[in-house]
């Protein structure tokens, strides 16, 4: 199970809490997670990630385990305690503008 | 009873004022998308309860909402613009070629007939459509690739296509206007384009009565006369009777004709109002005071609206989507202000209340008139 933490404005626009948790079917990478959190949550669709191109949009950063991962590879497994749960996956608006 | 619906968009999220047929009290419901900034949302003539939100974020991109109970509850459709093939490029500020990017949505424009079609107005220029309630969107790339697509280039605020007016005569014709290339009109459903800015002078192009590069603000018109046109342009208030193809400037004894709003009285197709502003550089009103000024004659011959607007030390701006009328037998008036005041009035301009007075900068302002 996967927790993910969304930006305050996503988490009104997806209607849910701080934590979404997910449950994937194979292996744990960004883009399985995103690819989950769009499906169970339409309206997140191109908020996060270009629909097209599925590029992060450049005002958001993914962090985990005290690292960034935005420069990772869409496909690079996440790290253990993402996947075990321990950790949250963090989805994060940049700090800028009111 | 009649009731009045005011669809509010503001830089934090949406507000829907809601009153009676007097225009005295009014409900305030909001903010609705809190945080987001909410370029336009507008109502469907063919029915009033199918609303319409662009919703938008410099983090979080582009999200089209859409109501069907008034703005009471909302669904997310489809926030997919992608231009039809390749787009190409136009010119950025500094003359250079700029690549085609989809931005954001300015202007949403619901069908007069169909509640399920709803055009918009998007940044990089472009108009979409979409024929089932907001959940897919196509372009209709005629305008896009018009032969002088190449040479326009943003305005302050973006090549934005902003205004969309569909003529209730004729399903086939619409005009549109973009900053800063000028207004447009098809004959054909959006197929084709013809550049309609014969009679615009833009001092700071070129050439100033060039075919495109005008800085159109806003274009309205009456549902009974759709040849006659008004346009607020950066500066200049301009007149046309044959549908575009020869504007006349109206600007007259206005003490400024720099401005954004415009809009014409429900009842009387002669009657017009705008918000003179102090200049390009200037963007409040001038001498600190907010006036409305109306035109009883088409143009030409204006008298400040006053009764009721600070007249002292307000230094505030009117956007081009944040001017609105209804429909009652006395014509209301609506704007919204950047210091976030609706001001309203129900006898057609001459006396003036705020609505409210401290929401977040106001971006739009579209009112219903409901049976």
């Amino acid at each position: 199970m996967i927790r993910v933490v969304l930006p305050a404005n996503l988490r009104t626009l997806a209607g849910v809490g701080s934590i979404v948790e997910l449950e994937l079917d194979g292996s744990a990478t960004q883009r399985t997670v995103l690819d989950a959190l769009e499906v169970r949550y339409p309206a997140l669709r191109g908020t996060i990630r270009d629909a097209g191109t599925k590029l992060r949009r450049p005002m958001l950063r993914f962090f985990a385990c005290e690292e960034d991962l935005s420069d990772a590879s869409p496909d690079d497994p996440l790290p253990e305690p993402v996947v075990a749960g321990t950790e949250p996956f963090l989805i994060v608006g940049a700090m800028a503008g009111g | 009873m009649s009731k009045v619906r005011a669809l509010v968009g503001t830089r934090k999220g949406a507000f829907i004022l809601t009153s009676d047929g007097k225009r005295d009290k009014w409900d305030v419901s909001g903010p609705h998308f809190a945080g987001w900034e909410i370029y336009h949302l507008k109502g469907s003539p063919a029915d009033p309860n199918r609303v319409y939100a662009s919703q938008s974020s410099g983090w979080f991109g582009q999200v089209l909402q859409r109501s069907d109970d008034g703005g009471n509850t909302w669904e997310a459709m489809g926030n997919e613009f992608e231009y039809d093939g390749e787009p190409g490029t136009h010119k950025w500020y500094d003359g250079s070629p700029h690549p085609w990017k989809f931005a954001r949505v300015w202007h949403l424009e619901p069908s007069l007939t169909d509640p399920d079609t709803v055009y918009a107005g998007v940044e990089d220029a472009a108009l979409f459509r979409s024929k089932d309630g907001g959940k897919s969107w196509a372009e209709l790339p005629g305008l896009r690739t018009h032969a002088t697509a190449g040479s326009w280039q943003p305005g302050a605020g973006g090549l934005c296509l902003h205004t969309i007016v569909l003529d209730p005569t004729n399903d086939k014709r619409m005009v549109v206007a973009i900053s800063a290339a000028g207004a447009f009109r098809t004959e054909d459903g959006g197929a084709t384009w013809k550049a309609i800015n014969r009679g615009l002078r833009s001092v700071g192009i070129p050439d100033p009565d060039a075919e495109v590069g005008h800085c159109v603000h806003h274009i309205a018109m009456h549902r009974s006369r759709p040849n006659v046109l008004y346009m607020q342009k950066h500066w200049d208030v301009m007149r046309t009777d044959d549908s575009g193809d020869n504007w006349h400037e109206v600007s007259g004894n206005l003490p400024t004709d720099f401005g954004f709003a415009i809009d014409v009285h429900a009842h009387d197709p002669e009657t017009i109002y705008v918000v003179p502003i102090t200049s390009d550089s200037q963007h409040f009103v001038p001498d600190g005071k907010l006036r409305v000024y109306r035109s009883r004659t088409g143009g030409g011959e204006w008298e400040p609206l006053t009764k009721g607007l600070p007249q002292k030390d307000c230094y505030v701006n009117v956007l081009r989507d944040a001017m609105s009328i209804d429909s009652l037998d006395e014509c209301g008036v609506y704007f919204g202000t950047s210091g976030g005041q609706v001001y309203a009035s129900p006898d057609a301009g001459d006396s003036w209340k705020p609505i409210v007075r401290d929401l977040p900068a106001v971006l739009s302002v579209e009112v219903q008139t409901l049976a």
